[in-house]
């Protein structure tokens, strides 16, 4: 028994003394490294075969880009791998010179070589990239990625001596620019890529910890699954001296009442999402960390326009006038912005409203339909996703029970069959969202197009394909984004989606992290952000 | 014994492969595939991707490769949600981390829970009775998930004894707060499990004549008593043992522990049909051993049971 007892004393006063004297937080100014919960562990560290934004972030200290991300502006375009880009008339055809004596972090050069490697692994058929489309501007990539062409030097993509890259498009792409910011346009190491395999070989070990060799600011340094990913500075890197931080590490932060305690705890300098129920909580008591920025993704209710009732354009008006946007973002989605289009702010692209808050129009549309009062309305349940979304659902079904006496149930499926039973049509209405990948009104219009597999509403209009079709062959600016707002307003008053809200990211960060905007895409450059050291700076 | 011992494991063979059998089917029920993302992937790159998998092949193909891959070289194959990544190394990463945790975790258990139970039918019907049940009743009822974030808020962001979040095997005070948390539930039951059996163990007449002789309190309790009574405590160890290991899933989600649990989860949420084969099996594997474990316990704590079988 007394054995018993001193080996539990033992064992107690070893947990209690451990208590920690500085945080982490205290500790990572001191040595420079950033803290950053990144909402999960990367898929994979290899740019050709991942898609989602957590990836991004990782890839983002790693690789560069040929044109960069500036930290305090989404539409300043700094010069990266490329020092300099050149487009003819109807901007078809981009011409980048490259940095020379730019490196990998393993001191091998970086040439217009490694681009067109990069561009014909991401393109080749057999290596199955998923986010593939990305490339899809290029000349002839499409049918090299189908197998129709087998010859890649078909593909519009050349390097013209080791600085020269040129690029041929299918269609005038005046955005080109801002679209190489995006990880499927980074370069690869051909040289690494090879050593481990070939071109098209999809599971190699050249992204793994003492393999990868990139071209960004930044190495990776260790990564353990599911319990962080750290990367440190590149002494190759052409701009190292204007590098702050000595590393970053991403924690895997899946649960987001998690990470918001630890942000609080001291053990992060930033969070991925603030659950939106405690967003009240922190703007009272700590308004210093909380931040709202404005994010290019745009949250609403999909519609199966296959089903009875809903395949009426006055039934789906109808639905979408009688939501009220505003107090939906102010009590339930915190921080978000009632959308009263599809596309959020995009710069220069301005789309036309033609949905607001009418409840008269909204019933008597529904009453032209011959669902006077709701009458005869075919019982019908919004499909959500495991998930966060389940308060917005319920905010949704009140609207509609409330001002159009419709009733919908609410279906909550796991996450993998929420999104297959979209992608079947098996679903009346659901919950979803988008998120713009450059900031340009194709990023949100080209899905809807009859076939394309992001669609899933069984809507399809040749008026609309016409007018987004114009738009890709017109070589005029300003003509083309006039055609875009055509094609939106075509869509929105058709509204086989509902938009109702424009999603921020709502986070919490230390104010000692130095040199961080809010920026449309959330790309910031890892290579700008400092840290001061000094304890609760202001 | 020895017999019995490779009788009981051949059993368990048995069971395992039942397990990949219903496994199989199951993951073949899954009404999503491994290629569902939330931004669809091309048509033509899923045929593609189907085809380098062996997806494409007859359902009996599509069975037997795992199982003579599993069976001949140990290769679990590799995951599809990570993008290649061996399944093999994903389980040699995470599985010491689960064992760690569910080991630490049943070590507290029993610290706590065993002399809880003794204590508390010694001084069966009396204030430290009550309170100490009562407490095991608690401890019972209240969900992990709701006891792990008030231990956090309170000892880990409040008091700043604990970290709230992460895992580091040399650094002593990450494992407080899961290892702690995860312990609770398992130290209640073992309370009560341990006060039932040395209750019945009390009223034997051969404690009276113990008693009578007048040996000491503490001699009866250690010596005569809780050999009889830990047995119905041993029967619950062994598959609590199992059940701990595979069970951290909540703690692991809200201590970010980077234990098994997690690939487990989301390997189903994703159809990662490999990830879940290794992980399925190899709890299956823990469950069984645990049982077989408990029995010779049990077996060696009651001579009787020896006898009976």
């Amino acid at each position: 028994m007394t054995r018993i007892s001193l080996y539990l004393i033992s064992i107690l006063t070893l947990f209690f003394t451990a208590c920690q004297k500085e945080t982490q937080v205290e500790k990572a100014n001191r040595e420079k490294i950033l803290l950053v919960g990144n909402g999960g562990d990367p898929k994979s560290l290899d740019l050709h075969l991942v898609t989602g934004v957590i990836e991004s972030k990782v890839i983002g200290s790693l690789f560069e880009g040929l044109v960069g991300d500036h930290p305090q502006s989404d539409t300043e375009m700094p010069s990266a791998a490329a020092v300099s880009w050149e487009h003819n008339a109807d901007y078809t055809e981009w011409v980048f010179q490259l940095r020379q004596g730019a490196k990998w972090s393993d001191g091998e050069l970086v040439t217009a070589h490694d681009f067109v490697f990069a561009y014909n692994r991401m393109l080749h058929p057999e290596l199955a990239a998923p986010y593939v489309e990305m490339l899809y501007f290029i000349k002839n990539a499409e049918a090299y990625n189908k197998g129709e062409i087998i010859d890649f030097a078909k593909v519009g993509v050349k390097a013209e001596g080791d600085y020269t890259l040129r690029i041929q498009l299918k269609e005038p792409v005046p955005y080109l620019p801002g679209v190489t910011r995006h990880y499927t346009w980074f370069p690869v190491p051909k040289h690494i890529v090879l050593q481990h395999g070939e071109i098209s070989d999809r599971f190699t070990e050249w992204t793994d910890v003492g393999n990868i060799v990139g071209n960004g600011a930044f190495v990776l340094q260790s990564w353990k699954m599911n319990d962080h990913v750290a990367v440190k500075k590149n002494p190759h890197y052409w701009d190292v001296e204007h590098v702050k931080l000595n590393g970053v590490r991403f924690f895997p932060t899946e649960n987001t009442y998690t990470e918001t305690r630890a942000f609080l705890a001291g053990q992060l300098h930033m969070t991925y999402q603030l659950p939106p129920d405690l967003v009240p909580k922190m703007e009272k008591e700590y308004p210093q960390f909380l931040r709202k920025d404005p994010y290019v993704g745009s949250r609403f209710v999909r519609v199966n326009v296959t089903r009875p009732a809903l395949n009426d354009p006055r039934v789906r008006m109808a639905l979408s006038l009688s939501l009220d946007r505003k107090s939906l973002c102010d009590t339930v989605l915190q921080g978000f912005a009632p959308a009263d289009t599809l596309s959020p702010d995009l710069g220069a692209y301005q789309p036309e409203s033609v949905v607001a808050y009418d409840l008269e129009k909204a019933r008597a549309l529904l009453a032209e339909a011959g669902y006077p009062n709701g009458k005869g309305f075919p019982r019908y349940s919004i499909l959500i996703g495991s998930g966060g979304t389940r308060s917005t659902s319920e905010a949704i079904q009140a609207m509609w029970k409330k001002n159009l006496n419709i009733l919908f149930d609410i279906h909550a499926m796991d996450y993998g069959s929420y999104i297959s039973a979209q992608q079947k049509l098996d679903f009346d209405v659901t919950l979803a969202g988008w998120i713009g990948d450059y900031l340009d009104p194709t990023t949100f219009l080209l899905m809807w197009t009859e076939g394309n597999g992001n669609n899933n509403t069984g809507w399809h209009s040749d008026d609309f394909e016409k007018l987004l079709d114009d738009a890709a062959h017109s070589a005029d600016p300003a003509e083309r984004l006039k055609l875009f707002v055509q094609a939106e307003k075509l869509l929105m008053e058709e509204q086989p989606i509902i938009p109702f809200a424009w999603q921020a990211k709502t986070y919490l960060l230390q104010p000692q992290v130095k040199n961080w905007q809010p920026l449309l895409l959330d790309n910031h450059p890892w290579s700008a952000v400092e840290l001061n050291s000094e304890k609760g700076a202001p | 014994m020895i017999g019995k011992l490779i009788n009981r494991l051949l059993q368990g063979i048995v069971v395992l492969f039942v397990l990949y059998t219903l496994t199989f089917f199951l993951i073949r029920a899954l009404p999503y595939g491994p290629f569902q993302t939330e931004k669809a992937i091309p048509a033509h790159v899923i045929e593609k991707l189907k085809t380098q998998l062996g997806l494409d092949q007859p359902l009996h193909v599509q069975y037997i490769r795992p199982l003579k891959n599993i069976l001949l070289e140990g290769n679990l194959g590799v995951s599809t949600r990570l993008e290649g990544r061996p399944v093999n190394e994903i389980m040699a990463q995470a599985f010491p981390v689960s064992i760690h945790l569910g080991i630490m975790s049943m070590i507290l258990a029993i610290l706590i829970g065993l002399p809880a139970g003794v204590i508390s039918a010694y001084k069966k019907n009396s204030m430290v009775d009550y309170l100490l049940m009562a407490t095991a009743m608690i401890g019972l009822c209240l969900p992990s998930f709701v006891i792990g974030p008030i231990l956090a808020e309170y000892l880990g962001r409040s008091k700043q004894m604990f970290p709230v979040m992460g895992w580091d095997v040399r650094q002593v005070s990450t494992w407080g707060l899961p290892v702690f948390t995860l312990s609770l539930g398992y130290a209640a039951y073992l309370a009560r499990l341990t006060r039932s059996g040395v209750l019945d163990v009390l009223s034997q007449d051969f404690v009276r004549t113990a008693r009578a002789k007048g040996v000491s309190t503490v001699k009866i309790l250690v010596k005569h008593c809780l050999r009889g009574g830990l047995i119905p405590s041993a029967a619950y160890i062994g598959p609590a043992f199992a059940g701990i290991i595979s069970g951290s899933l909540v703690i692991e989600a809200v201590f970010q522990v980077p234990g098994l649990g997690r690939h487990f989860i989301k390997a189903i949420e994703t159809n990662d049909a490999n990830v879940i084969f290794g992980i399925v099996l190899l709890y299956g594997a823990l469950v069984t051993l645990g049982n077989i474990a408990s029995d010779f316990l049990i077996a060696w704590l009651n001579p009787r049971s020896r006898a009976q079988s």
